[in-house]
């Protein structure tokens, strides 16, 4: 507790991890992602109504499905890339090859998912 | 490429404590969280997704089992999806997911607030905000 470490956000950005920082970041930003739009979900299944109804309502659009499932793809397959390697430490030497594993597994099934999307939204 | 053998020390000597139980929380929670999707994937393919429901509409409910989700689709009877089963079953992933959820707030917010007391509160936050969240979200899906 209280540990300091210095280092201010713009060291952190200007830091080149590559790949698995790469995955570090998106992780984040798709678990926080999910934590903002779940919560919000939630809430407005709650209340209801015409506000509940309007923030539900974000949820039909292509874009924001698009982003969503950004979020909840990359954090899933990229979570389970680390449980699998933190549970059986002896894989850890290959975890390069398992971010491009991680990497073959996600494209080929999120651009599915985008092109299944933008046929939904065209209406087709 | 030289690949370096990683160093890890036996549970004995690396001791166990909440962070630690938190860590394994969080992997464990992930893999039941797979279990709990696939769960629901199977069920909804066993009351007869595939000529009912769109795709989309099949992900949503694996997502989270909640009667809500089928609404919109032509399931013709809602029965089935609607069982205290099911609603265990999202309840049931409702609570690890924000557990899991939660945590991972309090990871994310522990790299930018270091103060003890600060981390102090972000704990006390945490922990309210899992049984405000836990409560209404069984309530939603109990009665909703």
């Amino acid at each position: 507790m209280g540990l300091k470490r210095n280092v201010s956000l713009a060291t952190g950005l200007r830091y080149k991890g590559q790949g698995p920082m790469l995955t570090y970041v998106l992780h984040r930003i798709g678990g926080l992602g999910m934590a903002v739009f779940i919560t919000m979900h939630i809430l407005a299944s709650f209340v209801g109504g015409n506000i509940g109804g309007f923030i539900n309502s974000i949820y039909e659009n292509g874009i924001f499905q698009i982003l969503m499932f950004f979020c909840v793809l990359f954090h899933a397959i990229n979570g389970l890339r680390i449980t699998i390697l933190d549970l059986w430490p002896k894989l850890l030497q290959y975890q390069r090859e398992a971010m491009w594993v991680e990497w073959a597994v996600f494209i080929p099934i999120y651009g599915l998912a985008v092109f299944v999307i933008i046929r939904a939204s065209l209406g087709n | 490429m030289t690949a370096t053998k990683p160093k890890s020390l036996p549970l004995s000597k690396r001791g166990l404590n909440f962070e630690m139980m938190m860590w394994m929380f969080t992997r464990l929670s992930a893999l039941a969280m797979y279990a709990f999707i696939l769960l629901a994937l199977i069920g909804a393919l066993i009351m007869g997704a595939r000529n009912q429901m769109t795709f989309a509409d099949v992900m949503r409910w694996a997502f989270m089992p909640n009667p809500h989700h089928v609404h919109s689709t032509d399931v013709p009877d809602l029965g089935p999806w609607e069982s205290p089963y099911w609603k265990l079953v999202a309840i049931g992933l409702l609570l690890i997911a924000t557990a899991h959820g939660v945590h991972g707030l309090v990871v994310i917010a522990d790299d930018y607030i270091v103060s003890p007391r600060g981390r102090l509160l972000v704990r006390w936050l945490s922990i309210a905000t899992v049984i405000v969240m836990s409560l209404i979200g069984i309530y939603i899906i109990w009665l909703g």
